[in-house]
């Protein structure tokens, strides 16, 4: 039988260590809502959305109760909107009727936010791929739980250099249309490679036209619970640290594990991933930096940082894949900025640089987040950033992703707050030097070799 | 049916009737004390029981609930989680 200190071990990660289930996110196919008129398909989209989650934020208040585990979120993610609406949809004023709906329906159902006004181009765009994306800059400012994700390249096929162009030039103009709110549109809009169809994790959630009709996907954190544990092992060497990572990361997921079950049980829908990451928020002593910091960084930045970052992420997958039964989504740690005081932190100090954060991304999911620059770079300096991202992404066969916002109004030295999880940042300085024709060439670049690996 | 378990802590201070008080409460509503422990740490009152709700005249919310009344009224922290969550944490 469970012993008093397996107890009092448990209790005490969640009550001082901040282990809590990051989010439900009820996925939900929207492909029988499909109609040519548009009233009738944003009419079935509500229905669809508020019937299925009608009791999701109910059920996970339930399981809180009865295990005392935090659920900081219930979140519901759809198919991609551009599939959805593309027959009903002639402008891009129509396809932002269907954000409003999406808004409604969480709104409704008491979810927080409410992801897949997404469009999935990663080779080519459609007219309605294309409606969709020029309308996300208007959706994003007229909705407030809405979130957007485009995915602009993958390994198998390339980068869609022309959707990277239009990206920068998206970004720029969702930052224009919130620029009373210290661009916090951008918060809600990711731009990925390779970007996976089960991940429930906001704002780049959606769910994959590869997924059931309904599936329960959860999301785990506990940064703090890994930094708390290897306090216990200082200047031990890298088998102590790795092994102390990877019993932690299991307990953790065992956690996500059981909600995953019970909600999917409680709800009789299906259950689909565990998403293994470290998510950190701004709270004190929630911070993936404060991890590497432990390991033995002065600060997120330093030379070592990759390193850290690698073996940190490299052992969370190792034992939270023998937590779950089924693992997915973007499993690993989080690096967003202004969601990570020790990230803030580090930028402040001088010690962490967009640079080395996308060195960083090369070794851990999953980009480059919720990262304040500032509002006056060019648009095609934007794309020229999530250029980089997508090829690192493209090359080594992971999920990259970029986050970026460009504050208006705002240069380097000053602070954007943008309240509650998603936190404060420091407005980081961009390269000066530009990439206009770089951007402007269109086309795609194409597919890498899959072998060679140098 | 089979056995529900829940796990009840109590923290706090440490006074006279703690466990008293608790096991009236259970007694009261049919709830069946499978294994208590109980240690000290730091002058503090650590308490866990492990019972069995499956007799038990309320349901998992509303004993939950009033036990952490009970604990109000003495002083302590009373918390009531169904057993699954150290079992999947601590046991492969």
């Amino acid at each position: 039988m469970i012993n008093i200190w397996e107890v009092k071990e448990t209790n005490k990660m969640i009550e001082q260590e901040n282990l809590d289930v990051r989010t439900i996110t009820l996925g939900i196919s929207l492909l029988d809502c499909m109609d040519s008129n548009l009233e009738k398909l944003n009419e079935n989209i509500y229905k669809k959305i508020t019937t299925v989650a009608a009791n999701l934020v109910e059920t996970g208040e339930e399981i809180e109760r009865n295990y005392c585990i935090p659920i900081v979120n219930k979140r519901i993610s759809v198919t991609p909107i551009a599939l959805i609406g593309q027959s009903a949809c002639k402008t891009s004023e129509d396809f932002v009727t269907i954000a409003k709906t999406l808004d409604r329906a969480a709104k409704t159902v008491g979810v927080n936010f409410i992801g897949g006004y997404s469009a999935l181009v990663s080779k080519g765009m459609t007219l309605g791929d294309e409606n969709l994306i020029r309308s996300i800059p208007k959706a994003l400012a007229e909705t407030e739980r809405v979130c957007s994700s485009v995915n602009v390249g993958s390994t198998k096929s390339g980068i869609n250099m022309d959707a990277v162009r239009l990206m920068g030039e998206i970004v720029l103009q969702t930052a224009e249309f919130t620029s009373t709110t210290d661009s916090l549109g951008c918060a809600k809009l990711v731009i990925f490679c390779n970007a996976p169809d089960d991940n429930p994790f906001m704002a780049g959630a959606f769910h994959g036209i590869t997924e059931a009709d309904a599936i329960i996907n959860v999301g785990v954190s506990g940064p703090g619970v890994v930094k708390k544990a290897l306090e216990q092992v200082r200047k031990e060497n890298f088998e102590v640290l790795c092994e102390t990572i990877k019993k932690t990361a299991f307990k953790i997921t065992r956690v996500g594990q059981l909600v995953a079950q019970e909600a999917s049980r409680r709800m009789g829908i299906p259950f689909g991933i565990i998403d293994l990451s470290l998510a950190p928020t701004p709270a004190i002593g929630d911070s993936v930096a404060e991890i590497l910091e432990e390991i033995g960084l002065e600060y997120a930045g330093a030379p070592g940082t990759t390193a850290a970052l690698a073996l940190l992420n490299d052992q969370v997958k190792k034992g939270g894949i023998m937590a779950s039964s089924y693992v997915g989504g973007l499993s690993g740690a989080f690096i967003p900025v202004s969601e990570d005081q020790g990230m803030i932190d580090a930028v402040e100090t001088g010690a962490l640089t967009l640079e080395k954060l996308e060195a960083m991304t090369c070794v851990c999911s999953v980009g480059l987040d919720m990262i304040a620059i500032p509002g006056n770079v060019p648009a095609s300096t934007i794309s020229g950033i999530i250029a980089d991202e997508m090829a690192i992404g493209m090359i080594n066969q992971k999920t990259t992703a970029v986050r970026l916002i460009p504050v208006i109004g705002k240069e380097v030295g000053e602070t954007v707050e943008f309240g509650g999880l998603l936190g404060h940042a420091p407005i980081m300085p961009v390269n000066k030097f530009g990439c206009e024709a770089f951007i402007s060439r269109g086309g795609r670049i194409p597919a890498p070799v899959h072998s060679f690996k140098n | 049916m089979k056995v529900d378990r829940t796990i009840i802590t109590v923290v706090g201070k440490d006074t006279v009737g703690i466990i008293a008080k608790v096991c009236t409460y259970l007694a009261d509503n049919r709830i069946n004390v499978l294994d208590i422990s109980q240690t000290i740490v730091q002058e503090f009152f650590n308490m866990m029981m492990i019972v069995d709700l499956k007799d038990s005249l309320k349901p998992f919310d509303q004993c939950a609930k009033e036990l952490e009344q009970v604990g109000e009224e003495i002083g302590v922290t009373i918390k009531c989680q169904r057993e699954e969550i150290f079992q999947k944490m601590h046991r492969i």
